[in-house]
């Protein structure tokens, strides 16, 4: 081999170009930031050089900035265009899973990395979609920054900027401040800052929020909602009195089955009134008859959870007496930001159908009426056409609050009937297994999960209760039969027509 | 309008002798346009080189006091045509567009253009759009460049040696009589960085100048026997004259030591790369001096053979660094090494992939292999013989969701794939075939509707195939921009002919939207430069479309479902197009957001919608987002035992814009949704009925709370 070139070591300046990467999703002020960063290192004798990739990834996909830069000298560096993995100094995630997206990528490394991230979501529309729990685990994107990098400052950046009146970019900057991994001091991003010369009084805020958040680490776990105004339970004599009896009942229960039981018994309750809450505790209580403590009454707290939600159904007239209820208006002007002297005007998408109005019917009426097309049609006709109810006017709120009156009335329909009957029989058929395999019977009183929603969705998911309860049949007797049972379970959540579901039943029939 | 403003930028362009200039490679790059005495500007916009356009457009001023023409091109077609302008006249003209799509539509004029030659300096600048943050397939602009013999300029990715290409892209066309295409990168475009101005120079001939003077050759015109010798002129003149050009202005440059066993051909664009990589492994400085010689092609098209064999001279081992495929430079490299009969070993795919990004580990892996197989002991140690265990890091890659880009909160576009999924819902799933533009989207989740995109206003003519109709009619997407880019003629008007029965859904949200907001020939705006506030209906009118819709809301979800039902089932035969108008929510919210704060300040009526969920009412079955994908319509975790899933949440970025409340209304969805307007500054009158109307409601909301145990927020 030719020895002309000496073997050499790597050029120690070549450390001494700093190397920051901006991790956002589009139109979260990526640019800014980046502008920012670049302001103040020129300003501090500085060259610097930024390269991004807009393209459509502005519109909300990931997009990621780049900067590299080095005290002036005489002569220009070469700086690279893009980030290399294993080669940063500095990386700014602007949000939960771009934090583990710059790991993934390799751009955090525990050799060298300071790694600056805000710990808040913004869900990508594969999470959102399934019909169940689709949401990202960010714990695990945690652990591994923990791991990944050298220095760590994560907190929620959005909440610190929107709390300042500001957006994310400016308390990321001042996060990059007070991480010291710059050698600027605080003045400096400040006067950058200020020489953008917009919104800069709310962005230096933000920006002192997100300094001292890496300086002093998140502020120690505050409630971040205002805790609801809490006052003391009221009501008429004699439904606190027998109210009082029900918490005592409820308070009787096995401890594991206890808080289930009150969040329960709350609901059910607020839905109907005492009599209908001490119909659940009956129920209830015939479950627990039937648990044991050796396994630490799993089914009785399956049973608490999923009675309670099966009894408050959704119909008509709890919809109308939610939206009806005095603390909702007080909620909504919170949310919207409205001040005293502005008006808040609301306007209700309701949309019934001919099935809707037939469950309103007292049982016998309403079962004929479903029984038959044609009048059917007729309701459809009638009724079932998209209604806009401005609930701030005094029309549609009195037609609304009347419906969330027939409370007394609702225990006659048809709707209260058939809900009546569902849930008696997924009771007995999941406690009919109890015996044989206790596992199998917590997995099916599971399965009410996937009764939710209203009109089609809510009949898409009775269609897969159905289906997924079916499969019990099949599965009775094996020892894997609640695994399966909770793996169908999942697999109808994960999408709305059932694919999955469909896929899962095939393997299940495969092996019986 | 275009979404980004370059006013304030623009002044910088007005910066003369001994300044200097910092900002972005795009506006560097019309500065030198304007420093070399370009008589005409144009281009179409297309990411990376969309704000190039923007820019000119801000700086049309500045180029009226140089007495520079600046045309918003209907199409790169048109752009391209428009250096017709240099093939007579001594007039340089510069058009940009991006490569290698822009290109495709472009390579009819540029085929044409270098048949005949030029006489004035034409320049190309292709934003090459390819890599990480491309939006299109995945091409080189090269291999037109070698089949039209135009020159390709690949410049270091600084802004000096940028600007300093458009000097000498002007210079070699003129040389040469050949086009000359500046090729720039994504990240070249927007990389930042300073150069020393020069002053801007007014042309010596303006285009003013040359109408009033026309000329004409016949000898200039494809057509034979003028094309028979254009291809002769081409080899025998105009190619020996941009080598000698070339070689003389030392367009390509050479780094490093003179004598070495080994040296790497670069690709100017990837010049920085290779330095990373060198600099990486401890053989170049900070500053870029490289103990490996390097043969730097500002110019990767023509190859000028002597200047590589010089750079061959005692070398064993040299390595090529041509990003993508096919490999254009080491072929025509490895040839001339053949013929000459050469011993040395060429490296280049072999040490790096074929295809791809070449990013900095790529860079890094293939410079550290070449160097491992030609000269080993110029590695340091730890890259031999590596010692120490990289720390095991978990892996996220099945935790972190993609992030592909979507449809902005409150887009117009949103309701029109919802009421196209709740009629395939209906119908059944239809051939429906996709288009260039933000609607692109639409083929993603949570709509998946469109399975094809074959080029910009291309929609309608991919579905030809089922132009003569079935059992199903063929939908096809299209929007304003594609429509009046190629769209008329080659979709609208390739259905009417062919008596298609098919349809077409417009998207017209008053902008070339995707690119960043320009104007069109439909657009809304007032433009005081441009003829706007032409109707895409009046058009499909005049080519013979006879069945045509117009949406003007395209919010209203089941207006939209219904008009594509009747599209759908209507007895009426031939084309049938639907546009669906609404005003692109990124830009108008821009528009109007100012305009709103100002007369809130001044104490006039303003009313700001926004939606909301009522958590209580919410299932969490999340049937409306399959609908929607709005960013600011998300989920959040209740803390209620009771719940399993996570319920839908409107957060404060929403902007009212009336989707969700159409969609749970024409899906029949459910009853959580409500829109809240503030009101601000309400009159009087308004208060006082406001007090009236929550006397009342209060009085019944406490005779009912009387009544009933009040369990919400209480303690128990």
């Amino acid at each position: 081999m030719n020895m002309v070139l000496p073997q050499k070591t790597p050029d120690p300046r070549t450390g001494q170009i700093i190397k920051l990467v901006i991790m956002a999703v589009g139109g979260q002020g990526g640019g800014v930031l980046t502008s920012w960063v670049e302001s103040v290192a020129r300003a501090q004798g500085y060259t610097c050089q930024a390269t991004s990739v807009a393209g459509v990834s502005q519109r909300t996909g990931a997009t990621v900035y780049y900067v590299e830069m080095m005290a002036a000298a005489d002569q220009s560096p070469v700086y690279a265009l893009a980030p290399s993995a294993g080669d940063v100094d500095i990386l700014i995630a602007s949000e939960m899973m771009e934090v583990g997206r710059s790991i993934i990528r390799g751009f955090v490394t525990p050799d060298r990395t300071v790694l600056i991230g805000s710990t808040h979501r913004a869900l990508a529309v594969s999470e959102k979609m399934a019909p169940g729990d689709g949401i990202a685990n960010a714990d695990e994107v945690i652990a591994a920054a923990e791991i990944a990098a050298q220095q760590l400052v994560l907190a929620d950046m959005d909440r610190l900027a929107v709390e300042q009146g500001s957006v994310i970019s400016s308390s990321l900057f001042g996060a990059l401040a007070g991480s010291g991994a710059l050698p600027f001091p605080r003045e400096a991003f400040e006067d950058a800052i200020r020489a953008s010369g917009k919104g800069v009084e709310a962005s230096l805020r933000a920006f002192a929020a997100g300094f001292d958040v890496a300086v002093n680490g998140p502020a120690e776990a505050t409630e971040v909602e205002a805790p609801a105004p809490v006052s003391a339970l009221q009501g008429p004599a004699s439904e606190l009195q027998t109210w009082q009896g029900l918490l005592a009942r409820a308070n009787g229960l096995p401890e594991p089955v206890r808080d289930m039981a009150l969040a329960g018994l709350t609901k059910v309750v607020d839905f109907q009134d005492c009599a209908y809450g001490r119909v659940y505790l009956d129920r209830l209580e015939d479950v627990v008859a039937r648990d044991s403590v050796v396994q630490e009454w799993a089914l009785s707290a399956t049973a608490a959870k999923y009675i309670a939600n099966a009894m408050a159904y959704d119909d008509i007239i709890r919809v109308a007496d939610l939206k009806t209820r005095a603390p909702r208006l007080d909620r909504i002007r919170q949310e919207m930001g409205a001040g005293d002297a502005n008006l808040v005007e609301l306007t209700e998408f309701f949309h019934p159908r001919a099935e809707e109005v037939a469950s309103l019917m007292p049982a016998g009426m309403g079962a004929k009426w479903e029984a038959n097309p044609k009048r059917m049609a007729l309701l459809s006709r009638l009724f079932g056409k998209g209604r806009r109810l401005r609930t701030h006017t005094l029309r549609a709120f009195i037609m609304l609050h009347f419906l969330g009156g027939l409370k007394r009335y609702r225990m006659k329909t048809r709707r209260h009937q058939v809900e009546e009957g569902h849930l008696k029989a997924w009771l007995a058929d999941s406690l009919a297994v109890l015996e044989s395999d206790y596992a199998l019977a917590v997995e099916m009183l599971k399965n009410r999960r996937l009764v939710k929603g209203y009109s089609d969705t809510h009949a898409r998911g009775l269609t897969k209760f159905s289906s997924v309860m079916g499969a019990a049949e099949l599965l009775k007797g094996r020892d894997d039969a609640a695994a399966w049972m909770n793996r169908l379970r999942e697999a109808a959540l994960q999408d709305p027509e059932g694919t999955a579901l469909d896929g899962a039943l095939r393997t299940v029939r495969s092996f019986v | 309008m275009a979404e980004r403003s370059f006013k304030a930028e623009v002044e910088h362009l007005r910066k003369g002798d001994g300044d200097v200039f910092t900002g972005e490679g795009i506006l560097a790059i019309t500065k030198a346009l304007l420093e070399n005495g370009v008589g005409y500007v144009g281009g179409y916009q297309g990411a990376p080189i969309s704000h190039l356009m923007d820019v000119l457009a801000d700086a049309e001023e500045l180029m009226g006091e140089l007495g520079v023409r600046f045309e918003a091109n209907a199409s790169e077609a048109a752009a391209a045509a428009m250096l017709a302008a240099s093939v007579h006249y001594p007039i340089r003209g510069a058009v940009t567009f991006k490569g290698p799509v822009g290109v495709n539509v472009a390579s009819d004029a540029l085929a044409n253009l270098c048949s005949s030659g030029v006489n004035g300096g034409a320049l190309i600048i292709v934003g090459e759009d390819y890599g990480e943050g491309s939006s299109i397939m995945q091409e080189r602009s090269h291999g037109f460049a070698m089949k039209s013999q135009f020159w390709m300029l690949d410049p270091r990715p600084n802004l000096p040696s940028i600007t300093k290409a458009v000097k000498d892209g002007f210079e070699l066309s003129e040389a040469s009589n050949t086009p000359v295409m500046l090729m720039v990168r994504i990240r070249s475009c927007h990389v930042t960085g300073s150069f020393a101005t020069r002053d801007n120079v007014r042309p010596p001939m303006t285009v003013k100048d040359a109408i009033a003077n026309p000329q004409s050759d016949f000898n200039r015109v494809v057509l034979p026997p003028m094309s028979y010798l254009h291809e002769q002129d081409k080899i025998e003149n105009r190619w020996p004259a941009a080598e000698k050009f070339i070689v003389e202005n030392k367009l390509n440059e050479v780094f490093g030591p003179q004598k070495a066993k080994l040296g790497i051909v670069v690709q100017g664009g990837m010049y920085n790369g290779l330095i990373r990589a060198l600099q990486r492994l401890g053989l170049a400085d900070v500053f870029g001096n490289t103990e490996v010689p390097i043969y730097c092609l500002n110019v990767t098209y023509p190859i000028v053979r002597d200047e590589f064999d010089a750079f061959c001279d005692g070398k064993d081992h040299v390595m090529i660094v041509e990003e993508g495929q096919p490999d254009h430079i080491e072929q025509q490299l490895g040839s001339f090494l053949f013929k000459a009969g050469r011993q040395l070993k060429l490296y280049g795919k072999d040490v790096l992939p074929m295809a791809g990004e070449y990013t900095g580990q790529v860079l890094l892996d293939g410079v550290t292999a070449f160097l491992k197989s030609a000269a080993p002991e110029m590695l340091p140690g730890q890259v031999r013989a590596p010692n120490m265990e990289a720390p095991a890091i978990p892996d996220l890659s099945e935790t972190v969701p993609i992030r592909p880009p979507g449809f902005c909160t409150g887009c117009p576009e949103r309701p029109i794939f919802a009421g196209i999924k709740l009629v395939q819902q209906e119908l059944g799933k239809h051939q429906i075939t996709g288009d260039i533009g933000c609607h692109l989207f639409g083929s993603l989740p949570p709509f998946e509707i469109g399975g094809a995109t074959m080029g910009y206003g291309l929609g309608p003519a991919a579905n030809a195939a089922f132009d003569g109709g079935g059992e199903r009619r063929a939908i096809s997407m299209l929007g304003d921009g594609g429509f009046w880019h190629n769209g008329l003629s080659s979709s609208i008007g390739n259905m009417v002919f062919n008596k298609s029965d098919n349809v077409v859904v417009i998207v017209d949200n008053y902008y070339s939207a995707a690119t960043g907001g320009q104007d069109v020939l439909s657009s809304r705006a007032q433009n005081d430069t441009k003829s706007t506030g032409n109707p895409i209906k009046e058009a499909l009118k005049g080519v013979g479309v006879e069945w045509i819709r117009q949406i003007d809301h395209t919010y209203d979800v089941g207006h939209v479902r219904d008009t594509v039902r009747e599209a759908l089932t209507t007895d009426f035969k031939g084309p049938k197009v639907i546009v669906a108008s609404s005003e692109c929510m990124l830009n108008k919210q821009r528009r109007e957001k100012p305009i709103r704060n100002k007369a809130i300040k001044e104490g006039r009526r303003v009313d700001v919608p926004r939606f909301g969920v009522d958590s209580d009412v919410c299932t969490g079955d999340h049937a409306c987002i399959r609908l929607s994908g709005c960013p600011s319509l998300s989920l959040k975790r209740l803390d209620d035992p009771l719940r399993d899933d996570p319920i839908a949440h409107i957060d404060q970025t929403c902007v009212g814009c009336g989707n969700c409340g159409e969609v749970a209304d024409a899906a029949v969805l459910c009853p959580s949704f409500y829109r809240a307007d503030v009101v601000h500054n309400p009159s009087g009158f308004e208060t006082w009925r406001a007090g009236l109307r929550s006397k009342v409601i209060g009085w019944l909301q406490t005779r009912r709370d009387n009544r009933r145990l009040r369990l919400e927020g209480a303690v128990q």
